[in-house]
This record gives structure tokens, C-alpha cells and sequence, in this order.
């Protein structure tokens, strides 16, 4: 009948409209906290930036002014040693999973550990690093502070880059060999290669994380109130200043926080956006 | 110039699976032979010994011997030096997705360590006229990639990877089957230029692109060979009924 | 089993190859009659056949090229509907020989009934078993019994080869006979024609089933072949 179509054609229209409610709602619901968290930063800290933060040292207590160019500059450092780490082991361990050992109990005993080493707490990471590095060497360090973070990137590196291998479709692989390029050389030129934009968002993510990791650096880069010269040193770190301006009584201080916090966030989506970058542009027109 | 292929006593399984029994046959030098077959006889199973990449599964095993020339494909020599000899074709077309059209081409030979650029170029070009395709990329060479090209595009661009690396045999496994009927006559036309400088087997399941294109043709069913014979006998009047049964549909 | 609406068409093409061959043996059975009775209104129902049998030679040639094109036969299939094609056209002109046979029956019915040094009657029933024999092979797919066709086609040339001399003498020595005696050369040379198609048949189902072709054996055999296998 007529009229029973029209209706259900309205119910139909009615449900689909609210179904794409629905979802509007939750990208909302899930952006608009990191939109807030953003806007709040930059009312609360953008005020504190000049360009002092960028080039000064935190000033003692009292003194008005200084920066946190150390922590930046730190932050640095520490992430390149960590990422000197975790990448490598990553992706290598990646590519053992998904290339060389698939099935092997061997490969399975890796994927368990990266899973347990990812839910190891950060502080227990940086106590951990504190016992095996910290001391032995009787001093904190970059170095250690790098290590802690490098060993938390490895397991997400690792597990992306695997899940990225798996995703290359056989026939790939097969076309490689077939044209008897051996299978290590056909692994990395070629598979890896295929699958290196979702193995580079991989580090991205892991990067992303470590980036604002402050326990594991508490007892290994322990902070630095000027510059570092050496790794063997402790060094200043973003995260680490952040908390110590933080729970400190001083209001200079506190707004040097939040500056801190804006700028963490700022540089963070600068480096993957750079990342992203560079990699778009050796892409082919038309690649996959 | 293409060599002839023996095979003896060839032996195939995966698993438990016997997938080949007991194949003899011998494929003639610089013809086109077809293998045809309803799905699951083992044809594919067959090719992939050829070329030595059945092996590459690991619950897969082979006995018997396959002579390529004079060389005993599994006692004389290693897979990889077998592959380079042996160039293969598969039935979905899959370009290296993230390399440019020359590269695509060129990959056998860069992965295995050729690095002469003028070189390159030439058997670049070589190889994408031999394969009726360099009239369409030559312009694109290195600014399109391979993925960006139309099925049977690509699918001439893979048999231009593989004539690239000079090989003496040229398996194809289901070329055209996932092409449109234009492209599919494009590449029955190569196969029929390229016969005089390759030894080319084709696997099919279109009887009458075996037809169309090979000298010879095999009937596999449930991993035994049945028959081969000239394919004029296979297709107006084969020995086995069997043979019969499956190209006039009866069955298959 | 598969592709049944493909042995169904075969099956049909075969059904209506019969009715056609059921068409062109009662012509020639009829022409024989006329001949043997002088019966004028036989003649009639040969000429009516004639215009069916056309009519139908046109329809089963459509139905095999349907076929060809539509279902790429193979082998089996494909030297059968080749044969069908190639009867086809035999018992067309089986259908012409017995409307010849009829025309030379009605034009001696003007003429005088003389006794001709020919056995017509024994030739005819030859040359008819020859068709019906022949048809037989096809229906059964009996190769043997197409072998046996070839042989009887030796006879029939053998009195045809008589009839032309005796005849030819008749007219030059009795030119008051020499009418009768043509028309009779006319039949002989006739009921002759039926049983080379007859023997086209017999080698078309042989084609067909054996998958060998027989064709012109007598006089190939006289010239080395350039495709034998050696």
C-alpha cells in the first residue's frame, strides 16, 4: 500500500538522520576535550611567551624572567637518543614478527614481552633504567634518560611495524620473489618499503607518547637547571620542568608552567606534521 | 632463446595433501604449452614447481626431477638462481605498489645488485616494447607509479618486469583471467610474439585462449596428468575421455 | 552433468536432422515408385516434399551456426555439428536427385513403354539401402556400419558404368528408343548421384564419431599424403 511505504520511507529517513546525529555527537564528544584542553593552554600560557622562553635559562627562585630553552633543547636530546633506541629495535623486532619468525614460538615469546613491556608503569620504567644504569655509572644522565624512554618506544614500534608487514598483501611478496630477488633483500626493499608509511606513523605514535613521559625521567635525566654539556650529565627535559614549576608554590613559576605545557604540545604536532612532511613528498603520483 | 623443459616422476605435496602424482612430460623449446584443467588439479600446484616457489610454503614438499636445459632445477642449483632463470606471471597483476614504472621494470635487476644507469634504461625500454606497453608509459616512466595503471596495463608491466631479467622460461598462471576481453587479446597476441624467443607456459582455464595460443596443450585433473598432446588433438579429438568429458563441459 | 541446455540443442538438432533424412528418403522411395507404376500423381507429392526439405535445410543450418557461435563446442560436439552441417546439405540434394528422377518419369510418360537392357528397379534399391543405411549409421553413431556403406558404393557406380554403355548403344543402334534410352541414362546417372551422397553421409558420421576423416580415399590414396606423420 502506498501510505505503508511512505511511512517507512519517512521512518527510514528519520532513523538515518538520526543515526548521523549520533555520530556528529561523538566526534564532538571525543575532539572537543583536546580542543578545550588547547584553547585552555594557550589562554593560560600564551601570555608567558617571548622570546626569552626560547633562549633563557630558568632563573633561580625569586628572579623574574628566564626561559625553558635547556628543557627544549633537552627534550630533544633525550627523545633523539630514545628514538636512537627504540626505532631500530622496533621496526627490526617488527620485521622478525611478521617476516622471518611468523608462527615460530620464538616470535610468539617476543610479541608477549613487547605486550608486558607495554603495560610496565613509566615510573617502574624509570626505576628500573635508575637500578641498571643510573647506578652502576654513580650519576644521572641524558644517556639513561634516553634509554628509559627508548626501551617504552620499542613495543608500540615494534607491534605496528609488525601488523603494517602483515598487511602487504602476499602477492607482493611473491612477485618479488619470483624474479629471484632472495628473501631478505626482497623483505626489505620491497615489503618494508610498501609498508613504511604505516611503520613511520608507528614511530610517530610512539614518539608522540615518550614525548610527554615525565616519571621514567625522574630518576634517570633527573633534570638541569642550565645547559648540559656532555650526555653523561643530567639534562633539563620539557615534561620534567613542567612538573617541577608545577608543584612548586611560586605563580612565576606556574605560569612558566603552562607556557611549558603549550609549547610540549605545540612542538609535538610541529615534529609529526615535519615527519609526515618529508616522507609525503617522495611519494609517487598515484601510489598506494 | 628458450630451452625445452623435462619432467620426471615430479612429486608435489602440501601437507598431507598429495597434490601431484607421478607428472611426465616434456615442454618444447621456444612454443607455448598450455595446462588446463578443473580447479584443484594441480595445475598451479605444477608451475610453482617449475620456478621452484611451491617450496616457499613451508608445509610444502617436492620430489622427482625437473630438467630446465640441462640443469637439474632442484640438485644443481639454488632457488634464487633458478628464479632468475625462470620468470613468472601471476594471475592477479601486482605491480610493486610504492615503485614508479621504471623501477617496476628495472626492480629484478637493481634488487640483484645491476646498477648501470644507460643500461638500465635500454632494457627498460627493451622490455616494455617486447611487452606492448612502452607506446603507453613511455612518457611516465618515473613520475607514475605502477599501481596507477589500468588492469591490463598492469598486468603488461608485470610480464615486462619479468622479461626484464632475460629469463629463458615464461610461466604465466592465469594472465588474462582477470582482465576485459580487449586486454586479454593483447596479451594472447604478445604470448604469440614472444614464443619465438621464450619457452612460455600458461595455465588457464579459458580452453579456448589454450587454444587460441599454444602449440601444445596438458589436461590435468586431480593431480595427475591425463593427457597432453598437440593442441589441435586435445581440441577436436583427445585420446582420453576424460579429456573430452571436461573441454566439452560435461563436467568441470 | 552439465551445460543440459546444450545437449538438449544437440539433442534437437539431431531430432530435426531426421526429419529431414525421414523427408529425403521417402523422395527418393517415391521417385522409385513412380518410375516402377508410371504413376503421375506420385510425382506431385515428390515436388512437395522437395519445397519441405528446402525449407528445413535453411532451419537446421541456423540452428548449428547458433550453436557455434553461441556455445563453443569442442571436439565431440564440434565434429558433430560440422557433420550435421555437411548431411544437411546431402539430403538437400538427395532431395534434388529425386525430383530429377521424378521429372524424367513424368517426360517418359509421354513416351512409349520399351524394354531397356538396364535393371533400373535393382539400382534404385541399392542406391535407397545405401541412404537408409547410411541414415541408420548416424542414428546409432555406428562407425562399422558407415564402413559398410563406403563398400556398397563401389556396385552402384559399377552399374552405373553398364547402364551408360549399354544405353549409349541402344541410342546410336535404335534411334527410335533413343528417348526412353536417355531418360534412362538421366535416372541411372541420378540414383548414381544419390548414392555418392549417401556415401558423404556414411563418411560424415565416421568424421564424427572416429574423429578420422575418410573423405576421398580412393583417390588420395594415389598421392602421398604432405601431413602424414613420418
Amino acid at each position: 500500500m502506498q501510505n505503508e511505504h511512505q511511512l517507512r520511507a519517512k521512518m527510514r529517513t528519520a532513523i538515518d538522520g538520526a543515526a548521523s546525529g549520533l555520530a556528529i555527537l561523538s566526534t564532538v564528544l571525543v575532539v572537543a576535550p583536546l580542543v578545550a584542553i588547547f584553547i585552555y593552554l594557550i589562554y593560560k600560557g600564551a601570555s608567558s611567551l617571548n622570546l626569552d622562553f626560547f633562549t633563557q635559562v630558568p632563573k633561580p627562585v625569586g628572579e623574574v624572567g628566564g626561559g625553558m630553552a635547556n628543557a627544549i633543547a633537552g627534550s630533544a636530546i633525550l627523545l633523539g637518543v630514545g628514538s636512537l633506541l627504540g626505532v631500530p629495535v622496533g621496526i627490526a623486532g617488527g620485521i622478525f614478527l611478521a617476516e622471518f619468525g611468523r608462527g615460530t614460538k620464538l616470535a610468539n615469546a617476543v610479541r608477549f614481552t613487547a605486550d608486558v613491556l607495554n603495560g610496565v608503569p613509566s615510573i617502574v620504567m624509570g626505576i628500573a633504567v635508575y637500578s641498571l644504569i643510573v647506578v652502576p655509572q654513580g650519576h644521572f644522565s641524558a644517556f639513561s634518560g634516553g634509554v628509559a624512554l627508548g626501551i617504552m618506544m620499542i613495543p608500540t614500534v615494534c607491534r605496528t611495524t609488525e601488523e603494517m608487514l602483515l598487511m602487504v598483501p602476499n602477492a607482493v611478496r611473491e612477485a618479488a620473489l619470483a624474479l629471484g630477488v632472495p628473501n631478505w633483500r626482497s623483505v626489505l626493499a620491497i615489503t618494508v618499503r610498501t609498508a613504511s608509511p604505516g611503520i613511520i606513523t608507528g614511530c610517530m605514535l610512539a614518539f608522540a607518547r615518550v614525548a610527554g613521559e615525565t616519571a621514567p625521567l625522574i630518576f634517570t635525566a633527573f633534570g638541569n637547571v642550565g645547559w648540559s654539556e656532555r650526555l653523561n650529565e643530567p639534562i633539563a627535559a620539557l615534561p620534567l620542568q613542567i612538573y617541577v614549576y608545577a608543584i612548586s608554590p611560586y605563580d612565576d613559576w606556574h605560569r612558566l608552567a603552562w607556557a611549558g605545557a603549550l609549547v610540549l604540545i605545540v612542538l609535538i604536532v610541529l615534529a609529526v606534521s615535519l615527519v609526515r612532511y618529508v616522507t609525503s613528498r617522495g611519494v609517487l603520483k598515484g601510489a598506494s | 632463446m628458450g630451452v625445452g623443459i623435462e619432467v620426471s616422476n615430479l612429486n608435489a605435496w602440501y601437507g598431507t595433501n598429495h597434490t601431484l602424482q607421478d607428472i611426465n612430460l616434456h615442454i618444447p623449446a621456444n612454443h607455448a604449452t598450455a595446462l588446463i584443467g578443473p580447479s584443484g588439479c594441480g595445475k598451479s600446484t605444477f608451475v610453482r614447481c617449475i620456478n621452484r616457489m611451491h617450496e616457499t610454503n613451508p608445509i610444502a614438499r617436492v620430489t622427482g626431477t625437473v630438467r630446465i636445459g640441462d640443469l637439474d632445477i632442484y640438485e644443481g642449483a639454488k632457488p634464487v638462481e633458478i628464479r632468475r632463470r625462470v620468470g613468472m606471471v601471476f594471475q592477479r597483476p601486482n605491480p610493486f605498489p610504492t615503485m614508479s614504472i621504471y623501477d617496476n621494470v628495472a626492480a629484478g635487476l637493481k634488487l640483484n645488485g645491476y646498477s648501470n644507469r644507460r643500461a638500465l634504461d635500454e632494457i627498460v625500454e627493451k622490455s616494455l616494447k617486447n611487452s606492448a606497453l612502452w607506446d603507453e608509459v613511455k612518457d611516465d616512466l618515473k613520475k607514475k607509479s605502477g599501481a596507477s595503471l589500468s588492469g591490463g596495463q598492469q598486468q603488461r608491466l608485470c610480464i615486462a618486469r619479468a622479461l626484464a631479467v632475460d629469463p629463458e622460461v615464461l610461466l604465466m598462471d592465469e594472465p588474462a583471467s582477470a582482465l576485459d576481453p580487449v586486454s586479454t587479446s593483447k596479451i594472447e597476441d604478445l604470448i604469440f610474439q614472444l614464443k619465438s624467443q621464450y619457452t612460455i607456459v600458461i595455465v588457464t582455464h579459458n580452453m579456448q585462449q589454450a587454444a587460441r595460443v599454444a602449440e601444445k596443450t596438458g589436461f590435468f585433473l586431480n593431480g595427475r596428468m591425463v593427457e597432453f598432446d598437440t593442441t589441435h588433438k586435445i581440441f577436436t579429438n583427445p585420446s582420453d575421455k576424460r579429456t573430452e568429458d571436461y573441454i566439452t563441459g560435461r563436467f568441470g | 552433468m552439465t551445460r543440459i541446455r546444450f545437449q538438449q540443442s544437440l539433442d534437437e538438432l539431431k531430432e530435426q536432422l531426421l526429419v529431414m533424412a525421414g523427408l529425403a528418403e521417402q523422395a527418393i522411395q517415391r521417385a522409385i515408385e513412380a518410375y516402377r507404376v508410371r504413376d503421375l500423381s506420385i510425382c506431385d507429392l515428390v515436388n512437395r516434399s522437395e519445397i519441405a526439405i528446402d525449407r528445413l535445410e535453411r532451419d537446421i543450418d541456423q540452428a548449428a551456426l547458433d550453436l557455434l557461435a553461441m556455445e563453443q563446442p569442442m571436439a565431440i560436439d564440434l565434429r558433430f555439428i560440422l557433420s550435421v552441417i555437411k548431411i544437411n546439405a546431402d539430403l538437400e540434394r538427395v532431395g534434388d536427385a529425386a525430383k530429377a528422377i521424378s521429372d524424367r518419369v513424368r517426360s517418359m510418360e509421354q513416351m512409349a513403354a520399351v524394354d531397356l537392357p538396364v535393371d533400373i528397379p535393382r539400382m534404385a534399391s541399392l542406391a535407397a539401402e545405401m541412404v537408409r543405411k547410411s541414415l541408420q549409421a548416424f542414428i546409432e553413431a555406428d562407425a562399422e556400419m558407415a564402413h559398410v556403406v563406403l563398400t556398397m558404393d563401389d556396385a552402384v557406380d559399377a552399374m552405373n558404368r553398364a547402364a551408360y554403355k549399354s544405353l549409349t548403344e541402344v541410342m546410336a543402334e535404335q534411334s527410335h528408343m533413343a528417348p526412353q534410352a536417355l531418360n534412362a541414362l538421366m535416372i541411372a546417372r541420378g540414383l548414381e548421384r544419390v548414392a555418392d551422397h549417401a556415401t558423404n553421409i556414411a563418411e560424415d558420421v565416421i568424421f564424427w564419431v572416429q574423429g578420422d576423416d575418410v573423405r576421398h580415399h580412393k583417390s588420395l590414396k594415389m598421392v602421398p599424403d604432405p601431413h602424414a606423420m613420418g
